[in-house]
């Protein structure tokens, strides 16, 4: 059907003589000052941002001779796993000589129950605010949100009163429900606006068809929301297994986290410093939120991003 | 604030007239019951124990808040301590630094970024991964990093080079700088990420206008690109300035406020005081200065945000 | 005279995706062209290629006798129109309108001079010092027009322009984009899917597929004179009536058996033979009462349904056993179940072969 593309109008034309006219793509050559200098800049922040990594890793590898002949670039001679062991078994955390494993075990019973409860929590809250305002429902949520920017400070000693009169002040129940609290305003606000970006005709017609609060939360909310609930996932799983301080106040010595444990072996050990030990003991402490982070990859953008660029 | 909920069962229920008691609590009780715990958060935890702390910070408690009344002797004993101030300056120095620098670099990345660049979503993955690390962890690696003998600095005259010097760890002038870098590596990414979704949001035929207006790409960015940010850049700041304010697990990993007390911050000042010191009194009158701080930025910019036009 | 805009041999690829095809335009100094289609079929790219927004990937494009095709969109002495407006949110419209000329380091007098004779042009004087946030649809897209203005080039390229705004200001701009283009008589290149806006608008229609030029004509050559059955089918609202059957020298025979006098049908190139053939008519060359007795073609149809549209009714029909519309005036009182004569002229339709789809 090209013959009817080739109908000229009816103005006469001049045709180009010159084959050596521009035709074709721009010229692009791919090592321009631009791109070069673009590169670089790029590089020189990805180095900053790996050596770390990499320093971590390596000296977790290494033995303690190694270490103190003095160059933390070096690959290990020999990998040693012995680190590791030790980190992880019986490195001294302050009294006790058993490692971060028990550290790593009451993380994982202080971040499971408190991200289950704080999502589930404020899930309803944020449905609540969108389906089923209330006189003065706006008014708590603005300041939920304010209250969100108050230095953690201010409220930490009243809810060490409160945890006490409750007789949970130590106990993982108190860790949990500090974890609740504070994650309240972000998840709320998380869920708030996803709900309120569902169409509300969805919402009119389950009332139409007769079903209440929890049918209509449970049945045709929960299913629709499920990229809101793995992004409040990933949220809260590192923001908890990342804490430091409500862990150290709230959960008492039987429930420390990694975080504190982790603490306590690099920089209140008593005796000569074992720095593969210390990397071995940090590189395990990341590794959660890192292979959460990995495995995640875009929706862990959108997690960090997304309460901020929307709030 | 309008009752724009759809009316509920119980309240089609109730007679023509429901009195005032059945208004407030069984009109919509479902939402109302769903929202009891952030009802309860912010009545005890924001407002309760903000009071509270407040309260208490104007008596001489030690180990447990039953002090006396003492007006503000507290706040006068806190600014007369150098450890408060030593805190406050550096708190300071350090939260200018470290907002230009997470700005100015989280900018720089965010428009190298989008460049249409090879390996863009590895470059990535690369800058934001330290956001996802605890910043005990971060601290920790940095501490060993900086370590004077064994670490870069080292490393360094190991290698021959005998001059090389990166002490900042263990020097009180350079310290701060010291918590910058580390700050800043864990930070910066996010910034980035949040910049780079800023750039991203501004439709394209405003580039495409500027191009056939022949505006060179820099300045696009700069006078056209910059002020369309104005969101990004409140949210950015607001949220990296929130996190200075709270500055602790970094500095009790990296320093922990050494050397000296050249290190120190508030958070960390509240916290030595109340669950250390033993002296409650005083551990209350500096979080509450901290909380003083945080108004007098938050309040201006909630007035500006949220003020005038009222809420959205 | 040369053309103004002329394109040659231009192709574009997205990997593997044929954008455009070898395709080939000319454009007269001071013209207005619409290009027409559906989403997809390349009408906007081409014209982000003569912007040169877009590389192409082979071929050429000349803007007044120059060879631009490797040129910025600053040096091509365009000027462009976007669909979203693309104000500077931040910039007053004054500033909006003179940011590529102060930028350029043009004299303050002369971006003066310029400014005040756009925003005198399109009667944007009293917003100069407002923001875009301030002004309403219409005012922004006059402002976008404005940047183009001031730009003071011989090319006006428009980007869907009026499609973001209600259907009445739409009209009103359409007439004013007449008039500017009537005062100022650039060239002007216009994409748009409203047929009605290419019909009202254009001095010629270029209406494209899948990155084809299907037809390039004035609108009443295109109306009238469909040079395939997708151009047929594509201008006209409610659309062309379509009648498959077999042409056999002077009678066309539809499916079902109906036998209809071809007449004076001007052929472009006449089948020999019995060739299957689709033939179009237009639903307001469909006649009803005295008119249709002196059709060649009429026959007595049942009504189906009747939409009375103001100044004309719409009536569904079937004749030769096929779905049918036709138009007639709103004077004529007609009620569906009513039998009725309708006539027709296949020498004021198409003919169409069924198999290349093009126009006899």
């Amino acid at each position: 059907m090209s013959q009817t593309a080739t109908m000229s109008g009816s103005a006469p034309t001049t045709t180009p003589t010159a084959g050596t006219e521009p035709r074709g793509p721009r010229p692009k050559p791919f090592f321009t000052p631009k791109k070069i200098m673009l590169y670089a800049t790029l590089v020189f922040f990805s180095l900053y941002f790996l050596f770390p990594l990499y320093v971590m890793v390596v000296t977790s590898f290494k033995t303690m001779p190694e270490i103190r002949f003095g160059n933390i670039f070096a690959l290990p001679n020999q990998i040693t796993l012995d680190a590791w062991f030790k980190a992880w078994t019986s490195a001294c955390t302050g009294l006790t000589c058993e490692g971060l494993s028990p550290g790593f075990w009451n993380s994982v019973k202080i971040t499971i129950p408190s991200t289950v409860v704080s999502i589930f929590i404020a899930a309803v809250n944020g449905y609540a605010l969108v389906n089923w305002r209330f006189k003065g429902s706006e008014i708590f949520f603005s300041i939920l949100i304010f209250g969100s920017f108050i230095p953690y400070q201010v409220f930490l000693y009243p809810l060490v009163m409160i945890t006490r009169e409750l007789g949970i002040f130590g106990s993982l129940q108190a860790v949990i429900i500090v974890h609740t609290i504070f994650g309240m305003p972000i998840l709320t606000l998380l869920f708030r606006n996803y709900f309120a970006s569902l169409p509300v005709e969805l919402f009119k017609a389950a009332r139409v068809d007769g079903a209440g609060f929890w049918r209509i939360f449970f049945e045709i909310m929960l299913p629709m929301s499920l990229p809101i609930f793995v992004v409040a996932l990933i949220l809260q799983v590192t923001g908890i297994w990342n804490d430091f301080l409500f862990g150290v106040v709230f959960a008492g010595t039987q429930n420390l986290p990694m975080t504190v444990q982790l603490n306590n072996i690099v920089n209140s050990a008593q005796g000569s410093p074992e720095y593969n030990v210390n990397m071995a003991a940090t590189v395990l402490t990341g590794l959660v939120p890192l292979i959460i982070y990995f495995v995640s990859g875009k929706l862990f953008v959108r997690g960090v991003a997304a309460g901020a660029v929307k709030g | 604030m309008a009752d724009t909920a759809v009316h509920t069962r119980e309240g089609a229920e109730q007679a023509a007239r429901p009195s005032l008691l059945n208004r407030i609590f069984l009109h919509n009780l479902s939402g109302k019951i769903a929202a009891i715990p952030m009802m309860a958060t912010v009545l005890i935890v924001f407002i309760g124990c903000t009071v509270w702390t407040i309260y208490f910070s104007f008596t001489n408690s030690r180990l447990l808040p039953t002090g006396k009344f003492v007006g503000f002797d507290q706040y006068e004993r806190l600014f007369a301590t150098s450890r408060w101030n030593v805190s406050v300056t550096n708190l300071v120095t350090y939260g200018v630094f470290s907002l230009v620098f997470t700005l100015g670099i989280g900018f720089l990345l965010a428009v190298l970024m989008d460049q249409k660049i090879r390996f863009e979503s590895a470059f990535r993955t690369i800058m934001l991964y330290p956001f996802a690390l605890s910043f005990i962890v971060t601290g920790l690696v940095w501490q060993w990093i900086m370590n004077p003998t064994l670490g870069l600095q080292g490393t360094m005259r190991n290698l021959g080079w005998e001059s090389f010097t990166f002490d900042w760890i263990a020097n009180p002038r350079m310290v701060l700088f010291a918590l910058l870098i580390a700050g800043l590596w864990q930070g910066v990414g996010f910034c980035m990420v949040l910049m780079l979704a800023g750039l991203r949001g501004v439709d394209e035929e405003i580039w495409k206008a500027a191009r056939v207006d022949g505006i060179p790409t820099w300045r696009t960015y700069v006078s056209v690109v910059l002020p369309m940010m104005r969101g990004v850049l409140v949210t950015a700041v607001v949220l990296i300035g929130s996190g200075i304010v709270r500055l602790y697990d970094l500095v009790v990993a990296l320093t922990n406020g050494g050397p000296g007390i050249s290190s120190e911050v508030p958070a960390k000042y509240v916290y030595n005081y109340m669950f250390g010191g033993g002296n409650i009194g005083q551990g209350l009158a500096a979080a509450t200065m901290m909380l003083v701080t945080v108004l007098i930025i938050m309040v201006p910019w909630a007035y500006l945000e949220f003020g005038g036009r009222g809420r959205r | 005279m040369q053309a103004s805009v002329s394109i040659k041999d231009l192709s574009l690829n997205f990997g593997h995706v044929k954008v455009l095809e070898h395709l080939d335009l000319d454009i007269a100094q001071g013209e207005f062209i619409v290009l027409l289609g559906p989403s997809g079929c390349g009408k906007s790219t081409l014209l982000n290629c003569i912007a040169g927004l877009l590389d192409v990937s082979d071929g050429q494009i000349f803007i007044n006798g120059k060879n631009v095709t490797w040129e910025e969109p600053k040096d091509r002495g365009i000027g462009m129109v976007f669909q979203s407006y693309a104000l500077y949110p931040q910039m007053s419209v004054e500033r909006n309108l003179s940011f590529g000329l102060r930028v350029s380091g043009m004299p303050k007098a002369e971006i003066d001079q310029r400014v005040k004779r756009a925003a005198e042009i399109l009667q944007i004087e009293p917003l100069l010092q407002r923001k875009p946030a301030n002004l309403s649809g219409g005012q922004r897209q006059r402002v976008a027009i404005g940047r183009a203005l001031v730009r003071d080039v011989d090319v006006f390229l428009f980007d869907e322009p009026l499609s973001n705004l209600d259907a009445k200001l739409r009209s009103d701009l359409r007439v004013e984009i007449k008039r500017l283009h009537q005062r100022l008589k650039n060239t002007m290149i216009y994409v748009t899917h409203d047929q009605i806006e290419a019909l009202t608008l254009a001095d010629r229609i270029a209406i494209m597929k899948n990155g084809v030029i299907q037809q390039l004509a004035d609108p009443h050559t295109i109306y009238n004179k469909p040079v395939n059955l997708y151009v047929a089918g594509f201008i006209g609202s409610p659309s062309m009536n379509f009648v498959e059957g077999t042409l056999n020298g002077d009678t066309f025979t539809s499916n079902d058996g109906t036998a209809m006098p071809v007449g004076a049908y001007e052929y472009i190139a006449a089948p020999t033979g019995e060739t299957k053939v689709v033939l179009g008519i237009r639903p307001e060359h469909i006649f009803v009462g005295d008119a249709a007795a002196d059709m060649p073609f009429k026959t007595e149809v049942e009504i189906e349904i009747v939409e009375p549209m103001g100044s004309e009714t719409l009536a569904w029909t079937k004749i030769a056993g096929l779905p049918m519309t036709f138009r007639c005036s709103a004077d004529i009182d007609i009620n569906a179940g009513d039998k009725i004569t309708v006539g027709f002229d296949i020498a004021r339709g198409s003919l169409f072969d069924a198999g290349t789809e093009a126009r006899l």
